[in-house]
């Protein structure tokens, strides 16, 4: 019925405009989607996002002003070599128009890099830094879900006003943790906070204990994890074991649902942490998710994969707007529209590519707060787009601020 | 606070008691692994997913079956060593007059499968184990806080070792397994069923690997990949000590614990490379490890 009804508006709209003004490279909309199949981030995206994608494309329709549209998705194994050599084949020989992903930073920088020079959009859902809007930035990117400025907002500041001045880092010892740790200092700082001390653990470290004792020994208030997935899980465990959090908070700043659900509730109950996109939070988001559920097995989504979906659609919805897939146009038209949907309140796509909507402040519920296994979090607060993210004129993105 | 030269006294201590723990899971893993190398000659690389299989078997005991920790402890090992003795007897045995290497490749083999399969199933996030309830909360020493369980890790760990140790060396069991593994053909001319030995060591060697997913289970994430993260780490302890020397993979372990907890304390960012440094610094003095014969 549905598909019926946009095609049929879909048809009356070129019939309006006196048959279509825009053109369609190879007659089709080829959606690429870069994902780690079977790494540590294959819970948080994955099959889950192509799925995501693929539930976009089907609520839209399936088509474009009556254009097919594809979805082909592909492994990066997590390597920038891997993402960006498929991403090359794609567009190249493969008539790709769109990628969306890639997850973790160091692929998508390498991906991005390639889609911008090549002229093509890259829709950014799951990666955290905020490099692809700032100094990095380019007129093809479009960064979704969250960034690490928009959850040193969230869950930092609040944390600072309350009165807790002292803090240690514990951060993965790569290029998000950095970022992460930098950013999270800087709004310690600017709030009258201080940084007493830090530790880089390497990634997939299995033993955090030495790094918890350190942490303890510091006299901190609250210990930040600038760290995610079973990284941050097994930290936050040692900590509770070794009687730290008695003494000090300790604050997850990057949880993705399945990581909070992998954590036992006596030991995570009450933590409090920033995420774009709860499943739970209304109507919308549970239609939405429930769907979803259905068609992963009963896993509840991500807001790497809801972002995925809600930048889809939006896409589509421009394409459909100008009435072609250049991307030029597409994007100019991304950027003008509203972001509107179960996933994005209040949603913009600024001019620097990035997609400034509420961010969610959450707690993790208690075991006796918890009807089932998937009632995770509690929405404490709705933090306004604005105060979550960077300002423009803060990230030095050059083309946007010329352009403004 | 006691200092000297700008390092907190108690902070080191602390640091010393949490590598020794780390230690300990070395030493349980190096065994079996020397075990299997010293007596067998095979080159298991599927330690690692073996020792991931005993976690995730107390995982599943629990859950679905209402098989507590304790249970666990006694019933994975048995578990996870059947698994092996399957594993000997179906892919090992049939090439094992070949290479080294083919064994190598065998059991990495086995290994991304195990942890593919794994990764399938329960996903990549890993799964969370509750602390037994007897071995919760802990002991405020005068520089750090123990918690139970880890005290516990220590105690048992080093029984287990002993205990091996002991037998293999100091027991006429032992005694036919070392001679067995010397000179097979002799040894079956005296009586001795040779290839039952063999997988009943393997097994053996394999129980050791699940026997320490059961104790990591409550501390650490239940995850695919977590006997991957440790493997190299262990086999890089194995060559310290001595390929195949029962008493250097034990000592190395907890040796190499300690190290990692310095190395935690002093420069973190190098925790996870000491161990190989150790290794390449052994190799070029002393090639047959610390504890190990000269060929």
């Amino acid at each position: 019925m549905k598909l019926m009804f946009k095609t049929a508006a879909a048809t009356a709209l070129i019939a309006a405009a006196g048959l279509a003004h825009g053109s369609f490279s190879d007659d089709k909309v080829k959606i690429g989607v870069l994902t780690d199949m079977g790494g540590v981030y294959s819970d948080i995206t994955g099959q889950g996002s192509i799925e995501a994608v693929q539930m976009a494309v089907e609520d839209f329709g399936g088509q474009v002003l009556g254009k097919p549209i594809e979805v082909v998705g592909a492994d990066t194994q997590l390597k920038p070599d891997i993402g960006s050599t498929i991403a090359r084949q794609w567009i190249e020989s493969e008539q790709v128009d769109v990628i969306n992903g890639a997850v973790a930073s160091s692929v998508t920088g390498a991906v991005t890099k390639l889609m911008s020079d090549a002229g093509k959009i890259t829709l950014i859902a799951a990666p955290a830094s905020h490099a692809f809007t700032t100094k990095g930035c380019s007129p093809y990117n479009a960064h979704w879900s969250y960034d690490v400025v928009s959850l040193a907002n969230g869950t930092v500041k609040p944390m600072v006003d309350a009165g807790k001045n002292r803090w240690f880092f514990i951060t993965a010892d790569y290029g998000f943790g950095h970022a992460l740790e930098a950013v999270a200092t800087g709004v310690i700082e600017a709030n009258g906070g201080e940084v007493v001390g830090s530790v880089r653990a390497p990634l997939a470290t299995t033993d955090f204990s030495s790094y918890i004792l350190q942490a303890q020994a510091s006299g901190a208030d609250v210990i930040a994890l600038a760290n995610t997935g079973s990284d941050m899980v097994n930290a936050l465990k040692t900590a509770a074991e070794f009687g730290v959090t008695e003494m000090a908070e300790v604050a997850g700043l990057l949880v993705f649902t399945p990581n909070a659900q992998a954590l036992d509730p006596a030991i995570a109950g009450g933590m409090k942490l920033t995420t774009g996109f709860y499943w739970d939070m209304d109507d919308q988001t549970r239609e939405w998710s429930k769907r979803y559920m259905a068609r992963m097995d009963g896993k509840i989504p991500s807001m790497a994969q809801a972002g995925a979906y809600s930048s889809t659609m939006h896409y589509l919805k421009a394409v459909e707007a100008v009435g072609t897939d250049e991307s030029d146009a597409v994007m100019a038209k991304m950027k003008e529209m509203p972001v509107e949907d179960f996933f994005s309140r209040n949603g913009y796509l600024r001019i620097d590519g990035r997609m400034v909507h509420d961010m969610l402040q959450v707690r993790i519920k208690n075991a006796d707060e918890r009807s089932n296994d998937n009632d995770i979090f509690e929405i404490e607060k709705v933090i306004k787009g604005e105060d979550a993210f960077l300002k423009l004129e803060d990230g030095g993105c050059e083309f946007a601020l010329n352009q403004q | 606070m006691a200092t000297i030269f700008d390092i907190n006294l108690f902070a080191l201590f602390g640091q010393l008691l949490v590598g020794l723990i780390n230690g300990s899971f070395y030493a349980l893993l190096a065994l079996g692994l020397a075990i299997i190398f010293g007596l067998l000659k095979i080159i298991n690389f599927s330690q690692g997913a073996l020792y991931m299989l005993g976690a995730f078997a107390a995982w599943i005991g629990l859950n679905y079956l209402g098989i507590s920790y304790w249970w666990a402890l006694v019933l994975v090992p048995l578990a996870v060593g059947a698994f092996g003795i399957l594993m000997e007897r179906t892919l090992i045995r049939p090439i094992a007059n070949e290479d080294h290497l083919y064994s190598l490749l065998l059991t990495f083999g086995i290994a991304l499968i195990l942890q593919g399969l794994f990764s399938h199933g329960f996903g990549s996030s890993g799964l969370s184990y509750p602390m037994p309830e007897a071995l919760r909360g802990g002991t405020r020493l005068s520089f750090m806080y123990l918690p139970n369980y880890r005290a516990w890790i220590i105690v048992f760990s080093l029984l287990v070792c002993a205990g091996t140790w002991f037998m293999i060396e100091k027991t006429r069991l032992g005694a036919y397994l070392r001679a067995g593994t010397e000179n097979p053909q002799l040894m079956q001319a005296f009586g001795i069923n040779v290839p039952l030995l063999v997988t009943l060591t393997y097994g053996f060697g394999v129980g050791l690997a699940g026997l320490a997913g059961v104790l990591a289970a409550p501390v650490y994430t239940v995850s695919p990949d977590m006997g991957a993260n440790i493997l190299i780490v262990v086999f890089a302890i194995v060559v310290i000590g001595g390929m195949g020397s029962i008493g250097g993979a034990i000592l190395t372990g907890l040796a190499m614990g300690i190290v990692e907890g310095l190395t935690k304390y002093f420069y973190p960012e190098a925790s996870n490379t000491v161990i190989f440094l150790v290794m390449v610094l052994v190799l070029m003095v002393k090639p047959v490890g610390l504890f190990g014969k000269e060929a």
